[in-house]
C-alpha cells in the first residue's frame, strides 16, 4: 500500500517499552525488595552486626559495601530477568505481544534498558547508604572509576544475557522464583559475597570462579577497597585481566544460548 | 495479491506427534464479515487459528491472510491484524490507559486510546490496574489492545467464556460496532446464542474437518429445521417431526377432543442443529474419535 503510514522505529518502540518495563519494576513490591532493596539491606544488617569489627585494616560495611555492588548488578540483570521473562512466558504476555507488530528487538531492548535504570540506581543509592551514613571511604581517583564501568557493564551485560536464557528454566511461571532465587543466593555466598572470600575453603573458591558473579565481586573490591588489600586475595592480585576474560566469556556463551534458547510462546505449545 | 477475501484457507493440514489436528480445512472468510468458527474442544479450532495468527506453521495445505502467508507475516502484515487470544497476561502494574496507549505505539495508524477505551466501556477503569478489574472488564481491555492498532482483521478467541449474561450482551454490542466501523472479525466460541447473534456465517469443525459453513439461518440444511410437536398420551410423553405441524395439531386435537396435554412445537435453535452435525461427525468416525479427544484436549489446552 503506497499511502502506509511508516512502522514505528525499533528503537522508539524499544524505549517505549524500557519507560513500562521501569515502571512495573518499581511498581512491584516483591521485585524492589528482594531484588532492588535486597543488597541495601543486607549491607545495613552486616554493618550493624559487626559495626567495628576489623576485617584486614578496613570496617565491615567498607569490607562488604563492593560485594553488596556487585552482589545488586547480578540480582537486577540476571535473577530480575529471569524471574520476570519465565512469567511473562508462563502467563501468555509473550504471545500477545509476539501477535502485534512490536519488533521482537525493542522487548530486549526494554529488558535491557530496565537493568541499566534500575541497577544504575540500586548502585547510586548503595553508594550514598554506604558513604554518607556507613562512612565507607568513596574512591575519587579516576583510574579506579574507569574500572568500575567496564566491570559494571561487563557483570550487567553478562547477568542479563544469562537471565535471559536462564528464564526457559522454570517450569512454570508460579516455580520461577522458587527455581531462581536458590541458585542466585548459593552463588552469592561461594562468591564470597556474604563472607571474605579468601576465608572460604578452596574447593568452594575453585567452583565459584567458573561463574560471574565471584570475577565481579573482585572487580569491585578492586574499586572501592585500598590497592594494598589486593594481597588477602587468593591469588595476591585483583587478576582483573583474568576476570575480563571470564565476564566476556560468560557474555559470549550467554549471547549464543538466549537467541537459541529464547521462545514466544511455553513449551508445551507445538 | 489481495483478493476480496480476508482469509483464504485451502487443504490445511497440521499433524501433532500423536493426531492430526487440522485435516484438510478449506476456509474462506469475506471482508467485512464476522465469521464464527464453532466446535467441541479438541476440534481443530484454535490450531486453525493460530496458523491464521503466524503461530504456527501449517504442515500442508494454502494459507492467506490479508494477502499474505502467516508464515512469512512481516511487522506491516501483523499491523493490519488484531489477535485477543483466550487467555492473556497484562503487565499487571501499568493502568488500563498506560497499557493501551502504550500498545498504540506498535502500530503506524493507531486509534485514539481515549476512544477506545470509551468504546470498550472502561472510562471509568481508565486509572485502574488490570488486576482490579473483574472478568468481564479484562476481556473488554483484550479487546482494547487487539483493536487499537486499527486492524482489519479481528481473531477473537472465545472472548466471553465466563461472562454473566448481561456483561456478554454489553460485549456484543461492542463487536457489532467493530463490525459497523468495516472490521473484518473470526470469532470461535462455545456459545450458538453468541453465534447465531453476531455472525454473518458460522462454519463447524469436527475432528479436524470442516463438516459445514453456512449462515446460521441456512445451517444443516432445511431438513435440519423441521418443526417438532411434541405432547403427551397414555404411553407418556411423544415427539414427531414434521414439515406440517398444524395439520398434525388438528389431528391431535380431533383425537384428543379438545386440549392436548402438554402440546409444543417447536423449530430446532442454531445449537439443536449444531449437536446434530457434531452428533453425526462423530459416529461417522467413532472408536477412533474417542481415543484421541482426550489427547486433542489436552494440545488444546496446552496451546493456551
Amino acid at each position: 500500500m503506497a499511502d502506509a503510514k511508516p512502522l514505528p522505529s525499533t528503537l522508539s518502540v524499544g524505549l517505549a517499552r524500557t519507560k513500562l518495563e521501569v515502571r512495573e519494576f518499581f511498581r512491584e513490591k516483591e521485585a524492589l525488595i528482594f531484588t532492588f532493596f535486597f543488597p541495601i539491606i543486607f549491607l545495613g544488617i552486616f554493618s550493624a552486626v559487626f559495626g567495628s569489627t576489623d576485617f584486614n585494616g578496613v570496617n565491615a560495611a567498607t569490607y562488604f559495601t563492593p560485594g553488596m555492588i556487585a552482589s545488586g548488578i547480578f540480582l537486577s540483570s540476571f535473577q530480575s530477568l529471569a524471574i520476570s521473562i519465565a512469567l511473562e512466558r508462563d502467563e501468555g504476555l509473550l504471545k500477545r505481544l509476539r501477535g502485534t507488530p512490536m519488533p521482537p528487538q525493542s522487548y530486549f531492548i526494554g529488558k535491557i534498558g530496565q537493568v541499566l535504570v534500575t541497577s544504575i540506581a540500586q548502585f547510586a543509592l548503595l553508594l550514598a547508604i554506604a558513604g554518607l551514613l556507613l562512612g565507607v571511604d568513596i574512591p575519587s581517583e579516576p583510574s579506579k572509576w574507569l574500572h568500575f564501568a567496564w566491570i559494571f557493564i561487563l557483570g550487567a551485560a553478562s547477568g542479563s544475557v544469562l537471565g535471559i536464557a536462564f528464564s526457559v528454566v522454570p517450569k512454570s511461571g508460579k516455580a520461577a522464583s522458587a527455581v531462581i532465587t536458590p541458585v542466585v543466593l548459593l552463588l552469592q555466598f561461594m562468591s564470597g559475597v556474604y563472607f571474605v572470600y579468601s576465608s572460604l575453603p578452596g574447593w568452594m573458591r575453585d567452583v565459584a570462579s567458573i561463574f560471574p558473579l565471584k570475577w565481579l565481586a573482585q572487580g569491585m573490591r578492586s574499586v572501592f577497597l585500598p590497592d594494598g588489600f589486593q594481597v588477602n586475595e587468593p591469588g595476591g592480585s585483583w587478576q582483573l585481566g583474568t576476570g575480563a576474560i571470564v565476564l566476556t566469556v560468560w557474555l559470549i556463551v550467554g549471547l549464543f544460548l538466549a537467541q537459541r534458547v529464547f521462545r514466544w510462546t511455553r513449551r508445551d505449545a507445538g | 495479491m489481495e483478493n476480496d477475501n480476508a482469509v483464504r484457507v485451502r487443504g490445511l493440514v497440521k499433524r501433532y506427534p500423536d493426531k492430526v489436528a487440522v485435516d484438510g480445512v478449506d476456509l474462506d472468510i469475506h471482508r467485512g464479515e464476522v465469521f464464527a468458527l464453532l466446535g467441541p474442544n479438541g476440534a481443530g479450532k484454535t490450531t486453525t487459528t493460530e496458523i491464521l495468527e503466524g503461530y504456527r506453521r501449517a504442515d500442508e495445505g494454502e494459507v492467506s491472510v490479508l494477502g499474505t502467508d502467516p508464515a512469512h507475516g512481516d511487522r506491516r502484515w501483523r499491523s493490519r491484524l488484531g489477535i485477543v487470544l483466550q487467555t492473556s497476561r497484562d503487565e499487571a502494574e501499568s493502568t488500563v490507559l498506560e497499557l493501551v496507549s502504550h500498545y498504540a505505539g506498535y502500530y503506524p495508524n493507531p486509534r485514539d486510546p481515549d476512544e477506545v477505551i470509551a468504546a470498550v466501556g472502561l472510562d471509568e477503569k481508565r486509572k485502574t490496574r488490570p488486576r482490579k478489574l473483574s472478568g468481564g472488564q479484562r476481556r473488554r481491555l483484550d479487546v482494547a489492545l487487539g483493536v487499537i492498532g486499527h486492524p482489519e482483521l479481528l481473531f477473537l478467541d472465545e472472548p466471553t467464556t465466563g461472562f454473566d449474561p448481561e456483561a456478554r450482551r454489553q460485549f456484543w454490542t461492542l463487536i457489532e460496532n467493530l463490525r459497523t466501523s468495516g472490521t473484518t472479525i473470526l470469532l470461535t466460541t462455545h456459545y450458538l446464542d453468541e453465534a447465531e447473534h453476531l455472525a454473518d456465517r458460522v462454519g463447524v469443525i469436527a475432528d479436524g474437518r470442516m463438516i459445514e459453513i453456512g449462515t446460521p439461518e441456512t445451517l444443516g440444511g432445511r431438513n435440519a429445521r423441521t418443526a417438532r410437536v411434541s405432547w403427551t398420551d397414555a404411553d407418556g410423553p411423544r415427539e414427531l417431526r414434521t414439515d406440517r405441524p398444524t395439520a398434525e395439531i388438528a389431528a391431535l386435537m380431533q383425537r384428543f377432543d379438545g386440549e392436548v396435554p402438554e402440546l409444543e412445537v417447536r423449530r430446532p435453535s442454531l445449537e439443536d442443529i449444531y449437536l446434530d452435525l457434531i452428533g453425526k461427525a462423530n459416529t461417522a468416525n467413532t472408536a477412533n474419535t474417542a481415543d484421541t479427544a482426550d489427547a486433542a484436549v489436552s494440545i488444546e489446552a496446552g496451546a493456551l
